[in-house]
C-alpha cells in the first residue's frame, strides 16, 4: 500500500476511536450533561477523522467537496443541538421535569 | 489485507457502536438521553455510509449521508421545541 493509504488507514481509525469513546462514554457517564459532552466528541471529531481518512483517497474534487460539506453541517447540528438540549434540560421542563 | 477489507471492519465497528448506542435509547431515564443517543445514532449512521461509499464503490452513497445530515440537525431542533402536555 502507498503512502496515502497508511495515513487513509491511520486516520480512519482514529475516527473508529472517538465513535467507539463516545459510544462508551454515552453508556458509562453518570448524568445528563456529562453524557452530552461525550456524545459531542464523537460527532465532531470522530466523523471529522473519518471525513479526513476517506478525503485521503478521494476520487474528484466533488466527492471532497461533499465530504467537507457533510462534514461542517454535522458539526453545525451537533453543536446546535447540544446547546439545545443542554438548555432544556436545565430548564427543566417538557417530560425531563418528572 | 487490502484497503476494501480495512473500510469493511472500520464499517462493522461503526455498526457494533451503533447497537450499543440503541440500548441508551431503550433505557434512557429521560428523553433527552434517548434523543442523544439517536443524534449519535444519526452520525454514527453517516460514517458507516460514508466508509462504505469507498468499499462497495457505490459513489452515490455519499449523497444519501447528506441527507442524513441535514435530517439529523432537523430532528434534533424538532425535539427541544416540544412542550411536555402536546406529545
Amino acid at each position: 500500500m502507498t503512502v496515502g493509504a497508511w495515513l487513509s488507514v491511520g486516520l480512519l481509525l482514529i475516527g473508529v476511536f472517538f465513535f467507539v469513546a463516545g459510544t462508551v462514554g454515552l453508556m458509562r457517564l453518570p448524568d445528563r450533561l456529562s453524557r452530552l459532552h461525550a456524545l459531542t466528541k464523537a460527532d465532531n471529531l470522530g466523523l471529522g477523522f473519518l471525513v479526513l481518512g476517506l478525503l485521503a483517497q478521494a476520487p474528484g474534487l466533488s466527492t471532497g467537496v461533499t465530504l467537507v460539506l457533510i462534514w461542517l453541517l454535522v458539526m453545525l447540528a451537533s453543536a446546535a443541538g447540544a446547546h439545545l438540549i443542554a438548555k432544556r434540560a436545565l430548564r427543566g421542563d417538557g417530560e425531563d421535569s418528572r | 489485507m487490502n484497503l476494501n477489507d480495512i473500510h469493511v471492519a472500520v464499517a462493522l465497528v461503526l455498526l457494533a457502536t451503533m447497537s450499543v448506542g440503541l440500548i441508551r435509547v431503550a433505557i434512557g431515564p429521560t428523553p433527552s438521553d434517548r434523543m442523544m443517543a439517536a443524534q449519535l445514532l444519526g452520525t454514527s449512521g453517516i460514517g458507516v455510509l460514508l466508509v462504505l461509499t469507498r468499499a462497495i464503490a457505490v459513489p452515490a452513497l455519499v449523497d444519501v449521508a447528506l441527507v442524513f445530515a441535514l435530517l439529523a440537525a432537523v430532528a434534533v431542533i424538532a425535539f427541544t421545541r416540544r412542550r411536555g402536555g402536546d406529545s
